[in-house]
């Protein structure tokens, strides 16, 4: 039988980027702006837009547009963009796999052709060949079972992001009583769209003794509400049997730990948790590309290529962004060098190149690898493991102090940026260049 | 009037049922819950062990290994999710060799097929990642890992098909005799009157039993602990991994599951009689499971739990099953204190209540026309060819729902309208597998509230996560922030 699985005959195309949420969309549309000609975006929801959809509150685009915007207005402005371009969108299409190239090139001057396994209701299954592939999958959120949270199993507890969804897209609220564990952006938001709606938020619980949210989040959405911030505090129980009912929370120790004494029992109905986002790498890591045990994302370098050649990934997917803004940078530069990768005659292969790694105070640093190249600058993202006042931000090779920078303050919460020139770079090629962060005294 | 009502559709009830659907009498299953298998069923280290634990005299010897061979071919014939993956019991010292030795000798006597017993090295040959703590090991390779809830609903489902009356939400709670000796059986819908009752209620089945009979027997609800790792740890360990019981206890298990995570766990925690549904879980429980599996697997990563859970197993004080008529009621048999190797042994226990039944006069000739079989259809099971042709056999095939498992929107429609529907989103998830991953449901559970409203007419707020009372949505919104 000829199926459509093994109907391959289609001309390759030069990119397939996974997923139309902000950073597949950027991506796309540089690459089209760059010269690529045969590109398509491969979208599993019915829409473009991705989580911007869900996130009706505003404050995204002021870098990137200098404009206050909510999530759909953010995403209309890249759908728009990628309207007037002829890149192809394949809608409510799932990638069941990507397979990384494993013969050669036919001609001189030509790449080796990725494939993508995808499938949809429309077009059935169907393999596609390509010559890049830029992996936009962004990330999802951890749940109950990543943190082990004790108690009973009942209905009513949500991720934030669900229960965003099931507000701002479904016109349901979840609950009339609730609490939140975890003070990311998505909790404190959450927190204020759950009070506007005329649920009582008890309190806003975080296990650090400082909030992994922006600043300006915690002002807007819990100050101005008067929602309690619990520093230092987690869920030690959640009680009831078919709904929650009720849900016991304590002080943690200097080792995060429960301080037994110390519980506080709460009458909710829900439970919302914000702990954390987890980059979606269930293809890469099929396809055998090189993860970031530190990012949970790949390895990239400084064009946002992956380990394996032809291959990038670029936002949530590849780091865990705060702004949608540096999602939409860091796919537009993805794009570009896939652009580039396709045009380009010339192998890479013989750059020489630098390894980052995170030193002392700064939990992860993006690259992870530069090409080094004269009169390039790379923008390095990095985080900080706690909350620093003023500080020195430290490039060193060994001893060797390479380069510094000052900050007023740093937190967890906020991603930080560094510029690198090649010229900087060009003396340590081949070898590795530690990031530090460290508090300056007084 | 029917001829048999059994009381619980868990493993066991399911079990009777497929088994005395094939004769021609009448059965109506009576289940508390508004699902089948939400019980202990749902919950439980989901392991066919192989036999050698209990001793040959008890009823545990005698139906282990019978139960493992039916429950094998069962999951051949209705398609459950199964794999005969072995198991072994590790010794950490020179003093727990004797153990294994009895263990050993218990298994020969009880028929185990294939036991041995290996050194450390073939152990580590068995299962690479065994702490170089072992120093040997007793290896069974007729143990397997099931779908335990899959194997009670397809039980329980092909039962129906062939007659067999199902009244969910029918929980018991009295129980009384005509003079002509007709058992009348009080639920909240009325009354249910039948000639022949099997009591299989699970950690129930004790005041089940005392509705009508002497008390006899007592189940203490015994609570067992589990964290359930991710995809991302499958392969850590290739068999069923159990630790060799000594005095500082049980031990836990580290084992595959037929969903390709792994599973450890459990404590033993008895709890009062009055928290028979007590499955919260504790901090001390997790941790403690985790300590113990470390002992067995150090390499095992608990960081990719994504789900920790637990069960209620019923506990007899006699410490075997407690299978029988009540000795001063005629007609009423229980099947009791089903705790491990109760999922093993459950078909050969419907066998036993089988032949009861037959003794009693009340069995039927065998049915000409029954119709046995089942296929599940798992689309992420499937050659890309073979995918292709699913999608263009029905376009439903081509949309992914749950993408952590693959399940698509075709498999969860099936799921809604199977012979024993779903009408949950936990009812999707023990039938097509949804929810089951890392995402914990988080993406798909939307979505399938919305499948469910569309293909059952509810609304969005009528839908339940499980049990009755566990609403998903409170409210319509205001709308607008």
């Amino acid at each position: 039988m000829q199926t459509q699985a093994n109907m391959q005959q289609n001309t390759p195309y030069e990119l397939i980027v996974v997923g139309g949420g902000p950073a597949g969309l950027a991506a796309a549309n540089a690459a089209w702006q760059a010269g690529l000609r045969r590109v398509l975006i491969v979208e599993r929801d019915r829409e473009l837009g991705g989580i911007l959809n869900q996130c009706i509150h505003n404050g995204f685009g002021l870098h990137r547009f200098g404009d206050q915007l909510t999530g759909p207005e953010y995403a209309e402005r890249y759908e728009n963009m990628v309207a007037e371009t002829g890149v192809e969108v394949a809608l409510d299409t799932m990638v069941l796999s990507v397979e990384p190239a494993t013969a050669p090139a036919l001609d001189v001057g030509e790449k080796p052709l990725h494939h993508v396994h995808l499938i949809s209701q429309a077009e059935g299954y169907r393999v596609l060949a390509t010559q890049t592939i830029v992996l936009a999958m962004g990330c999802r959120e951890r749940t109950r079972g990543a943190i082990g949270i004790p108690g009973t199993r009942p209905a009513g507890v949500y991720t934030a992001g669900a229960a965003q969804r099931y507000i701002n897209m479904e016109g349901y609220l979840v609950g009339k009583r609730a609490i939140i564990l975890g003070s990311g952006d998505i909790g404190l938001i959450m927190a204020r769209r759950m009070t506007l709606e005329g649920a009582k938020v008890a309190a806003v619980v975080e296990l650090m003794p400082y909030s992994g949210g922006l600043s300006r989040n915690i002002v807007q959405c819990l100050d101005d509400f008067g929602i309690p911030l619990l520093l230092a505090h987690t869920i030690v129980d959640i009680r009831g049997h078919r709904r929650v009912e009720q849900v016991v929370v304590a002080e943690v120790g200097p080792d995060n730990k429960p301080v037994a004494g110390t519980e506080q029992t709460f009458d909710v109905d829900t439970v919302l948790l914000s702990v954390g986002l987890l980059p979606e790498n269930e293809l890469t890591r099929q396809a055998n590309i090189p993860l970031d045990p530190r990012t949970r994302g790949a390895v990239v370098f400084e064009d946002m290529q992956t380990q394996v050649p032809g291959i990038f990934a670029c936002g949530n997917v590849v780091q865990v962004h705060d702004l949608v803004d540096f999602v939409s940078q860091e796919a537009e530069l993805a794009g570009a060098a896939a652009a580039a990768y396709v045009q380009s005659t010339d192998s890479t292969e013989s750059i020489s190149v630098v390894e980052l790694t995170p030193g002392e105070g700064v939990s992860y640093v993006l690259p992870q690898r530069i090409r080094v190249r004269d009169g390039q600058t790379t923008s390095v993202s990095f985080r900080v493991r706690k909350p620093m006042g003023r500080s020195q931000i430290c490039l060193s090779a060994g001893d060797t102090e390479i380069k510094t920078f000052r900050r007023q303050r740093m937190a967890p919460g906020e991603m930080e940026h560094v510029k690198l020139r090649g010229a900087d770079l060009a003396l340590y090629a081949g070898g590795t260049l530690r990031l530090s962060a460290q508090e300056m005294g007084e | 009037m029917y001829d048999v009502a059994i009381i619980g559709c868990g493993v066991i009830g399911a079990a009777c049922a497929y088994e005395l659907s094939r004769y021609d009498q009448s059965v109506v299953i009576l289940e508390a819950k508004n699902d089948v298998a939400a019980g202990t069923t749902k919950a439980n280290s989901a392991i066919l062990h192989a036999g050698y634990d209990p001793a040959p005299d008890t009823w545990m010897g005698k139906l282990n290994v019978r139960g493992v061979r039916l429950a094998r071919d069962i999951c051949q014939r209705l398609d459950v999710g199964y794999e005969q993956c072995g198991s072994l019991v590790v010794a950490f010292s020179e003093a727990d060799l004797p153990t294994l030795e009895t263990l050993y000798q218990r298994g020969l006597a009880n028929g185990v097929p294939g036991i041995e017993l290996v050194d450390a090295a073939r152990a580590h040959e068995l299962e690479p990642e065994l702490s170089d703590a072992v120093v040997g090991a007793l290896w069974a390779p007729s143990a397997a890992i099931v779908n335990p809830w899959e194997f009670a609903l397809a039980m329980a489902e092909v039962a129906v098909r062939n007659g067999v009356e199902l009244r969910l939400r029918a929980q018991v709670t009295a129980v009384t005799r005509t003079s002509a000796g007709a058992f009348e059986l009080t639920v909240p819908q009325g009354i249910v009157s039948a000639r022949t009752v099997i009591n299989a209620a699970g950690v129930a089945a004790g005041q089940v039993h005392d509705f009508i009979a002497t008390p006899s027997f007592h189940i203490t609800p015994t609570r067992g602990q589990y964290h359930l790792l991710d995809h991302s740890s499958a392969g850590i360990v290739r068999h069923v991994v159990f630790q060799c019981p000594n005095e500082r206890g049980k031990g836990v298990l580290v084992a595959p599951t037929v969903h390709g995570n792994v599973i450890v766990g459990p404590d033993a925690e008895p709890l009062p009689d009055d928290q028979a549904d007590n499955t919260a879980c504790t901090a001390a429980g997790q941790d403690f499971v985790a300590q113990q599996a470390l002992l067995s697997i150090p390499k095992l990563n608990l960081r990719d739990n994504i789900r920790n859970f637990a069960g209620i197993r019923a506990n007899v004080d006699s410490g075997d099953f407690i299978i029988g008529e009540a000795p001063d009621v005629p007609g009423w048999f229980d099947l009791a204190g089903m705790k491990s190797p109760g999922l093993s042994c459950a078909p050969a226990v419907a066998e036993v209540a089988s032949d009861w039944l037959a003794n009693r006069g009340i069995r039927g000739v065998r049915k000409q026309n029954y119709q046995d079989g089942r296929t599940h259809i798992r689309f992420v099971e499937h050659t890309p060819d073979d995918r292709a042709a699913l999608v263009a056999q029905d376009p439903a095939y081509g949309r992914i729902i749950c993408r952590c498992e693959t399940v698509t929107e075709a498999e969860i429609i099936h799921a809604l309208h199977e012979e024993i529907p779903a009408t949950t989103i936990d009812g999707v998830k023990r039938r097509a597998g949804t929810g089951m991953g890392r995402c914990q449901g988080g993406f798909c559970g939307p979505r399938i509230l919305e499948l469910i409203c569309r293909e059952l007419d509810m609304s969005p707020l009528e839908v339940l996560q499980d049990e009755d009372g566990s609403y998903v949505l409170d409210s319509l919104a205001k709308g607008g922030e």
